[in-house]
Parts: C-alpha cells; structure tokens; sequence
C-alpha cells in the first residue's frame, strides 16, 4: 500500500454533485472495435498469477472465498495510512474496496487480480459485459479472419497443389460466417460473466460516474463508495468530421463485424491494424478493397521493413489499391442509386484531388476514448482529447497537474496503449499497487499483433525508434533477422513467406525490440515479449532449446545469428 | 491511426526508405553493380546511362529472381534508395542503388529471373536521357522478342486469300459500331475520370491495357476485371508504329536464347491458360466442298473471299443453331448472343488477332468481302480498335492454306465454340451408288464449351453448316 496511499492530495476542496449527461450519450465500455491486439487473458475460470500457483478453477475460487471472507471482516480498512491529508467528505467505511467503471477486458482483469488478492470488488456496467474486444472487437473479428484464412487456403490452387490437395471451388454462406462470429462473442461473454460471477465480483449494471472521491453514481440514483476506483471505459470507433455512418454502406467495425454484405468494392479509410485485418477479411470473401491512408505509405506503426514485406504479401498480390498521403474529407453513403462517394484532399497541401465511387466505405481511422458522462468534472480532472491524463502508475492526473488520490484509469480510455492486453495488464498493475507491491508496467514488453494471412506481430521498439534512442543514450543499436524460408516447420506448411527481426544492443545483449511476419506470428512473441519483461539477455536465450521443428525455432535462430560482444 | 500514434512505443512516422542499417554489416542492404557506360555520341555532353545488374547477394547465387520493383520507369532515385528486391536462395533482399538518377527502363519485370551480372534495367543520370535509355533498352528487347510468333495453337497465320485485290476498293460505309458494353460511367465527368476496381487496375497495369479504351461491364458502368481480360484477350491494338513489316522471323532467331513474352505474348498466355478452366469438347465433320469452290471460282473476280464465305456460311448455320453462338462466362448462365460476329483468327507479327466480321448473318457477301479486306489492313497496322476484335461471338481458324488437313483451335474464353478449317483437298470417296469418285473435301473441328453446347448441338450445326456449303446458294444472295 506504501507507494499509493501516500498520495497528497491538493485539492481537497468538496465537489458538488452535478447533473451530467451520461444518459444521453452512449453505453458504457464501447460501442467500438478494437480490432487490433485482443489477447484475451482470463476468460475462463482458472487464472494464474505470478504470485500464485493456482492453476485450477477450483481452487482459485476456493482461494477466493477465504480472502473475500476475510475482506469482509474488515470493512473498515479503509482510511489508511494515506488518507491523511484526503478529502474529509470521503467516507470511513466503503461498500467496496475496489470499483471498477467498465466490464471490458480490463475491468475483468483487474476485476479478477483484485479478488485475488483478497480485495471487495464490484464492476460496473452500462452496456454488456466484454466491452469492445469482446462484443465488437477482436474477438469476433477472429471468428471472421479465421474463416477468411481458411477460405484463402481453399482459394489457392497453386499452393493446394503444392501440397497435393485437390478442391473444387470453394464458397461460403455469409449468414453463416456472421453467426460464426455471433456465437463466438456470445460465448466469450458469458465465460467473462461467469468467471466474475462465481469469483463473487459484484456486477452493477448501469452508467458509472465519478460523483467524487472514492464515491460512483451507478445508473440513475443508486451511490456506491469504494476505498479505490479505477476508470476503464474504453474507446469507440473514431469518425472524422466529414463522414456521414449510415451502417449499411459507410460503416464502422462495430457494423463491419456484423457481416450484414460483402460489397464488391469497399473503401477503407485507415490502413493501420483494423483497416488491414478488415482487407484480409473482405479480399477472402471476394471484395476488392481501396485503401486511403492519410500519412505517405500504408500501415504506419509497423517496422518500415515489415511493413515493406506485408504490403509485398499482403497488398500488392491482392485485389487491393490505394491512396495514400490523402485525407477523405467528405463520405456520403449510397443512396437513390447512387455509390459511396469519397472526396479525397492532398494531406499536406489541402488541395483537392480526387472523387472515389465505390460500393460501401469502412472507416478505420482509430478508436476515441470513451470518456464522456463519466464526471470527471467532479474531481477537476481535464480529458486530453478525450484522453484521461495517467503517470506511469495509471494514477488519473487532475488538471492542475496533481494526482488525483484513490482513483486510475486503464485501458484505451488512457491511451497508453490501445490493446486489450495491455488494458488487463495496466489493471493488475493498479491492483498489485493497491495490494502493498510496487508495481510499474513495462508498455515496451507489451506485445502486439495483426490478425492477418500471415500475421505480424511485434514488441519493443522499431528499428528507426531503437536508432533514435540509441544515438539520445549513446550506445550502439545491432538488427539481427531470420527467415521463414529456412524454416523446416513453415517450409512444411509451405508457407515460407516470413521474416523475424530482432533489434537489439550488441555490447549488453539486450531485446530492444522483435518484430515478426509469418506463419502464426503473433503466437511466437511471446518467447520475445517474456524475455524484455523478464529482462533475459539474448546470451541466455542461445542456450535455450526449441523443438524441432517447430516454428518457434525461426526466434531461435534469430537469437542465435544475434552477435552479442561478450 | 490516431490511437496508434498515440501510444507512445509506435513509431509516429516511421521511415521507409531510410537504409538504418548500413553501418552494421550483419544486416546491409545489398547494392546494386551498376555499370556506367557513356552513350556513343561523346561529345561535351557526356549522356550518362547505367546498367543495374542483377546482384550475387550470395556466394553460391547464379541467377536471382525479380520479387518487385519498388521503384517504377521514370521515377527518380537517390543513392542508397531501395530500387529492386530480389530474391535470393535464402530470402528476399531490398537492393538499393550506388548512384542518384532516374528509373529509365526495367529490363526484367517482376517475377522475372536473371542471371547475376546481366543488366535488369537502365539507370538514366538526367531526365533528358530517360527518353535515350529507353530506345536503348526497347531495342535490346525487341531483338530479343523476334521469337516465332506461334505461341500458342490458336496462331493462325493470315489466310492467302485475303490478299486478292478486291475489284471495289472504294472508300466503304463503316458498319455502325458494336454495342459497347455500357455507356460512360455517371460519375465519369463525361469520360475524362476512368472508374476502375481495383483489380480491374492492377490488371490493367499488369497487361498493359489502357483502361481509357475499355467499356465498363460492372455496376454503374465501372470497369471490373473480366472487361480488362476482355480487352488483353484480344490484344490490344500496339501504338501505332511505322515500322515497315519485319522481316520472317526465323532468320534472326538467336538459338539458345530465353525470351520473355512480349505484351502480346503474355496476354495470349494468360488467355490459353484461362481457357484450361473451360470443360471443352471437339467434334468434327467432313464437308465436300466441290459446290463452294465453283462458286469461289464465280464470284472471286468480284471481291469475294473464302474467308467471308466461310464467315458467311458459318453465320447462316449458327443463325438456326442460336445454342453454338451462345456463351457463359460465370459458370452459372450462359447468353444467347443477340448478333452473330464471327472473329476469324489471323498471324500478325508477333501474335495473333481476330478481326470481327460483326452480324455475318445479315450482310451480303460482297460487303463483307470488303469488310475483312479492310480490317485486315488495320490489323496489319494495328489499328484496330477494341470493338473490331473483341466482340466475337464465334471464332474461325483456318490453316488450310498451309495444307494442313485437321487440327484443333483452343476455346478463347469467353466464347462458346470455335472452328478449326482445315484444307479443301481431292479425296477419293465412294459414293452411295457404289462407285468410287474424287470429291473435294475439307475437315472441320469445333472445339465448345459443354457447360452450354452440347453434342447434339455441335453436331446438328455441323450438319446445317455441310448442307450450307454443299449447297451454297444462300451465300449469295
């Protein structure tokens, strides 16, 4: 507890309660998409922590009970240690210890970190539990990619007859693709739910708002107070002014997951991690896609040299086009016979340059917090483009530049890092705070990963970012990189398409940074992403040993290649 | 996007091109062996064209294989810019360039394989000499390409009779243009936008078809791939050149040689390949052909040609058979095709073209007759426009004149059935009343589509169309 209670507080004036608009606006944790990164941690019962060993359901519930038990017994815990100098309209005694605003993956993570370490819990929330990545996110975006992934199998003749296999035509049933993504969202929902449920975490269904310190208005009257809250509303799909949704023919991903067509042509505005997930999805089905990417190539974030090979993979062989360097100022959706059409200016000299007409456009242009209604007013907190300011701790920063005692904020409506995986992480970080362990979050250990036909993952630091750095720090920056070509596994699958890069610091032997193309890459991070957390050195990593043959033998050898000074 | 700049380990503009690395030798790019020649004028001013070689990225590396170009003709680079990936034995490897200039000319195109050290494109110092480069690789092409023109089965050389001097050569009224598939797309500000899908674009690019000269088939009149196969299945009509009739090609063949398909070539191919997705059958027929020769004889003096014959006859029988003249091109229906076109294969230099003879069941023999001599006078200058060889619905394809008396045609994809003619010879035949006779027959072979024409169908319109020669008097009139 050391470290986060000892908060002072510096405005501890009283808030009044005001009336805030929440009703109005939208349900709670989302109504978005994040289509990137979605690890799912915890959806089933069982977890595992690094302080514990439980590895079965049952006797992590069991573990559970006894600490809820004991949690009980001391209700009033409370007003410790750094509570001195807090508000004194913060009450002595709490309903709960924790309340997290927001049921998304996040809330479930710290959720269920929070229990675990014996902590009184309650969630909150206004819509339905899973939040984006579970309900319009990356979990049914899997379920679509998967069938896109199959269907691009089947679709290749060349590479069936590679391996000897003959099919005759392949074809699918759209409805029955968008229940496949349906029933999955469904069932990751209920696991969610059920896993919280018999964890014992309260679930509160309405709007939460900050009423005050350490005090949360759930729904339209009913006042609940906890010792610690932690904000983690979310993101929605964000919508550039100009754009008009109308669902059917110019949609987000919140529409697009749904599969309710599969144009012939679609535009997609933004080619960063949902825009390109979203082509491999629509390119399968038998759409042609344009890109229109307002920076000056496509999938900006990745490694330029990985960006270079999966548009090589991923763009060019397809049926794909694209603008890039253009801003879509104005989308109207079809209508009386008429197309989507899609004004495009020059991004940098304004001028106008184009009319695209096509069949329906996705935007994908990001994700904006979801932070409206929430009452930050009340505890003199200012949103930075809708953004809720963090320090490193994800302690909420109130306006005047202060940390704003017992409350924290995850997740995307931070925008730390917009991933599912890093919101859970970010929460059981807040929890292991609140628990009396010192805790800071590595985001570069965080890894992340595109869904596509082959999919791209990375943790760390870029190459162009790594050489910055290294010039600021002054030390010297090496690139190590290993193809899926000699690999024996992908070679097998005939998929040798791939490349693993490993940027990294000759003198020490430090990861810096992986970056990977290929065959199920966004399952090989993590031998990478573990070490940067763990702080392995790639010395130790060349001794360890990798099955043979197995994918997981392409980082071996880009461990291996690595050439580390002692 | 924004959200992912947000973050603060994304890059927020990453660079593509900057080569990071060239300080670390593990990871270098390779750079391309660029030679430097000074063109023959001399001369104060020094025209400075390079070759890119094809480099050993690998000790054990013999030839390399073309991945992308990154760059594009006329695009100008800077040292140290990633021009060309190549792929080597091991993997794909960014190659970048020594020397500041322009792209003049690509050599070896993508999916292309060249030997390490030969020259895969030209490298021009100022803009003024792209123009140098490119004549100097066209020229290092074009004697490359003179390979036999016979790509394919369906290369039919120009039937000997075309040549005949037609009596009317007076200037012929221009049959109405065929119907184009639609009209220009609304949205098209009046045809100076080309709305393209994005397939449609890259294979545009890739055969070199001009997307401004197709008609769109797709919804609103856009332009969908199936209309540029269209367009490159019948090749598209080459900038018209000057150039004199080259020589036979057989003399300058250099033996030994690998020669990459021209345009032409690479658009048959595709085609030929796409025909294997057809299910076709043959079925063929002897035809006594004493009948037509006399009236050949009668009515040549006039203009009249054996091919419009041919065509005409053809048209006739098809005209009661509308099933043969049909065509399905999704695999779910098939078109009863509202005129009969009779496309008739002819050798050009370097391919193969097939002008239509459009509605050949309706015009009279004579304006027909004309009709072909003057397109293949445009063929021959590769002036034809789209209309006038790509809309047949029915193709012919004789090589009689070279005495072949049997052959086999490749469905073009697209159409329902095609005709392969063989040579109208002497042959012995024994007659019903049990005496042997000397008759002059040819052989034909219909190759169709049997998801639409069937056997019966074939063979009833071959009988019509035997009955249609034997007896030619409809031909004229």
């Amino acid at each position: 507890m050391q470290a986060s209670l000892s908060l002072s507080v510096s405005n501890p004036a009283a808030i009044p309660r005001s009336g805030h608009g929440f009703e109005s606006s939208l349900p709670f944790p989302s109504k978005p998409v994040n289509l990137r990164f979605c690890g799912l941690r915890r959806e089933a019962l069982g977890f595992s922590s690094t302080s514990s060993s439980s590895s079965s359901s049952s006797s992590s519930i069991s573990a559970y009970r006894s600490n809820r038990n004991a949690a009980r017994s001391k209700k009033v815990w409370a007003s410790l240690g750094g509570d001195n100098g807090s508000s004194s309209s913060a009450p002595k005694s709490f309903d709960y210890d924790l309340i997290i605003i927001g049921a998304g993956v996040g809330g479930h993570g710290a959720a269920l970190h929070a229990v675990e370490k014996g902590l009184k819990t309650a969630i909150v929330e206004g819509d339905v539990v899973g939040g984006t990545c579970v309900n319009r996110g990356c979990v049914p975006s899997k379920a679509l990619l998967a069938v896109s992934g199959r269907m691009r199998e089947l679709q290749n003749e060349h590479h069936l007859k590679a391996l000897g296999l003959q099919v005759s035509a392949a074809s699918y049933d759209r409805q029955g693709v968008a229940d496949h993504a349906n029933n999955l969202a469904t069932k990751i929902r209920s696991n969610l739910t059920n896993s919280m449920k018999a964890l014992g975490v309260d679930i509160l269904t309405g709007f939460g708002t900050v009423l005050g310190p350490q005090k949360v208005k759930v729904g339209k009257d009913t006042v609940v107070t906890a010792k610690d809250i932690i904000i983690a509303t979310g993101s929605v799909p964000f919508v550039p002014k100009g754009i008009e949704v109308d669902g059917k023919t110019v949609i987000t991903s919140d529409h697009a997951l749904k599969l309710e067509s599969i144009p012939d042509w679609i535009a997609i505005v933004g080619s960063g991690y949902i825009g390109l997930e979203f082509s491999d999805v629509y390119t399968a089905l038998g759409s042609e896609v344009t890109f229109v990417e307002a920076l000056d190539q496509l999938m900006p974030g990745f490694d330029p040299e990985i960006g270079k090979l999966a548009q090589r993979v991923l763009i060019n062989p397809r049926k794909i086009d694209y603008h890039t360097g253009v801003f879509a100022t104005k989308i109207t959706p079809a209508k009386d016979g008429k197309p989507v059409t899609i004004e495009l200016i020059d991004a940098k000299t304004k001028e106008p340059k184009e009319t695209l007409e096509v069949d329906a456009a996705l935007i994908a242009t990001g994700r904006a917090p979801f932070t409206n209604g929430l009452g930050l007013e009340n505890i003199n907190v200012a949103t930075q483009r809708g953004f809720i300011p963090v320090d490193e701790r994800m302690r909420v920063i109130d306006s005047n530049g202060d940390r704003v005692p017992h409350l924290f904020c995850i997740g995307d409506a931070n925008g730390k890092m917009m991933l599912a995986h890093a919101a859970s992480a970010q929460g059981i970080s807040v929890v292991e705070q609140l628990t009396g362990r010192d805790h800071v979050l590595n985001h570069l250990s965080i890894p992340a990963a595109c869904f596509t036909h082959p999919e791209i993952s990375m943790v760390g630091l870029t190459e162009p970012q790594a050489r910055e750095k290294a010039e600021l720090e002054g030390f010297e920056v090496a690139v190590a990189k290993t193809s899926f070509k000699a690999n024996t596994k992908a070679l097998a699958e005939n998929e040798g398409e791939g490349l693993a890069k490993l940027i990294y610091r000759p003198d020490n032997g430090e990861i810096l940074g992986v970056h990977i193309f290929g065959l199920h890459a966004a399952d090989l991070i993590h031998e990478a992403s573990n070490a940067i957390a763990l702080g392995t050195r790639i010395q130790d990593l060349k001794l360890a040993v990798h099955a043979h043959p197995t994918l997981s033998e392409v980082l071996d050898e880009l461990f291996k290649s690595a050439k580390v000074s002692f | 996007m924004a959200h992912l700049l947000q973050t603060s380990f994304l890059p927020s503009s990453p660079c593509l091109r900057a080569n990071p690395d060239r300080s670390s030798s593990s990871t270098s790019s390779p750079m391309v062996q660029i030679s430097r020649r000074r063109s023959k004028t001399g001369g104060v001013v020094q025209a400075k064209i390079r070759e890119i070689f094809m480099p050993a990225l690998s000790s054990t590396m013999t030839e390399g294989k073309i991945v992308s170009w990154v760059k594009s003709e006329g695009e100008k680079l800077a040292k140290g810019e990633s021009v060309v990936v190549v792929e080597s034995d091991k993997a794909d490897m960014d190659v970048e360039t020594f020397y500041d200039g322009y792209l003049a000319a690509i050599m070896v195109e993508e999916g292309g394989v060249a030997a390490v050290g030969s020259a895969i494109a030209l490298l021009a110092e100022t803009e003024d000499e792209i123009e140098a480069a490119r004549s100097k690789a066209a020229g290092s092409s074009s004697s490359a390409s003179s390979s036999p023109a016979a790509a394919s089965t369906a290369a039919d050389p120009i039937p000997a009779e075309i040549t005949a001097p037609p009596a009317a050569s007076a200037p012929i009224a221009v049959t109405p243009v065929a119907k184009l598939a639609s009209a220009v797309h609304p949205a098209s500000d009046g045809g100076k936008r080309v709305v393209a899908s994005p397939y449609a674009k890259k294979l545009a690019k890739e055969l070199k078809v001009d997307l401004a000269a197709i008609a769109g088939s797709g919804p609103l009149g856009r332009i969908v791939a199936k209309d540029v196969e269209a367009a490159a299945a019948a090749p598209a009509p080459l900038a018209a050149t000057t150039a004199a009739p080259p020589p036979a090609a057989s003399p300058n063949v250099e033996l030994g040689t690998v020669v990459p398909f021209t345009t032409m070539q690479g658009a048959v191919s595709r085609n030929m390949l796409e025909s294997l997705s057809v299910p076709t059958f043959r079925v063929g027929y002897t035809i006594t052909t004493d009948a037509l020769d006399a009236l050949y004889k009668k009515i040549k003096s006039k203009g009249v040609t054996m091919t419009a014959l041919l065509a005409k006859a053809t048209a006739l029988a098809l005209a009661k058979h509308p099933v043969v003249n049909s065509s399905c091109r999704d695999g779910n229906s098939f078109t009863y095709n509202s005129s009969i076109n009779i496309a008739v294969a002819v050798a050009i230099d370097g391919g193969l073209i097939t002008p239509v003879l459009q509605d050949a069941d309706k015009s009279d023999i004579y304006s027909m007759s004309r009709k072909w001599k003057e397109l293949v006078d445009k063929a021959r200058a590769k002036q034809l426009q789209p209309h006038e060889y790509n809309t047949g619905t029915f193709t012919l394809s004789n090589l009689g004149m070279f005495g072949v008396d049997r052959f086999d045609a490749i469905l073009p994809p697209g159409t329902g059935a095609i005709m392969a003619v063989g040579a109208s010879q002497p042959t012995a035949v024994g007659t019903k009343d049990g005496r042997i006779g000397i008759k002059n027959q040819m052989q034909v072979n219909v190759t169709a589509d049997h998801r639409v024409i069937y056997g019966a169908d074939l063979a009833a319109f071959l009988q019509t169309l035997s009955k249609i020669i034997e007896d030619p008097k409809d031909l004229t009139f």
